[in-house]
């Protein structure tokens, strides 16, 4: 189906929430209110209990308030620009949190599956490297802040030469 | 004035979170706000030593070292982001 048969701008929804939330919820509620679209793709990211072999007994999460929705709201447009989408959500944490919480949930509407998936690995791998948050970790080896990875700058840098 | 704020570890090693500096000419792109932070004491210089990889952000958008700065803005650096 053509691009044009889509809404130039599809309903972009950015949560940014010290509060737990349950991805199940969330996604029965992006279906109900999935008006027109026949595909959504969710990424739900937890917190690891595990990172590069040291145990993590919890994770703090900062972030730039005046910053982090901005930054959210760009790169679903940027996604929104790339796909057709009928709508974006981003659900992301921040505060202290425990191994095995959902920390990030992604859905994104498209009217079929492929600009869905597209733009939902899109969103989580931006939202990697353009996202003002960052972790730090309890483990058993002590307090650190958790150190950025080559691969997501890779993963985000793939997109680039994309049209 | 130009507002500066630090975040994660760059804020623990400064030793605060924001700081406000009157604006002037001579302080025309980020980059030399980032060298008029790193002038302002022994702790700020290691800080935000040109040996470490830093971010900065220009009035909450992410932001080349080159932009202009205008009087009033927020600026702030950071490390790499490691959300999601």
């Amino acid at each position: 189906m053509p691009a044009q048969d889509f809404p130039r701008s599809p309903f972009i929804e950015i949560r940014v929430q010290a509060e737990a939330f349950k991805p199940g919820e969330e996604l029965d509620r992006w279906c109900a209110l999935s008006n027109g679209a026949g595909a959504i793709a969710s990424f739900v990211g937890l917190v690891r209990d595990l990172n590069l072999g040291d145990q993590v007994s919890a994770l703090h999460l900062e972030h730039y308030p005046g910053m982090t929705h901005k930054a959210l709201n760009l790169i679903a447009e940027q996604a929104s620009a790339k796909w057709s989408l009928t709508a974006v959500t981003v659900i992301h944490r921040f505060g202290d949190l425990i191994p095995t919480e959902p920390i990030v949930m992604v859905m994104t509407s498209s009217a079929h599956r492929g600009d869905a998936f597209s733009a939902c690995e899109f969103v989580m791998d931006y939202l990697k490297t353009q996202a003002p948050f960052w972790k730090r970790e309890n483990t058993s080896s002590g307090t650190h802040w958790v150190e950025a990875r080559e691969s997501d700058l890779q993963a985000a840098a793939r997109w680039e030469n994309q049209p | 004035m130009i507002t500066v704020r630090y975040f994660a570890s760059l804020r623990e090693a400064v030793g605060q979170d924001i700081e406000y500096f009157n604006y002037g000419e001579d302080v025309q792109t980020v980059r030399a706000v980032l060298d008029f932070c790193r002038a302002q004491s022994k702790q700020h210089a290691e800080a935000l030593s040109i040996t470490k990889v830093l971010r900065a952000a220009l009035n909450q958008t992410l932001t080349s070292l080159e932009a202009q700065v205008a009087d009033g803005d927020e600026i702030a650096f950071f490390p790499p982001v490691t959300g999601g």
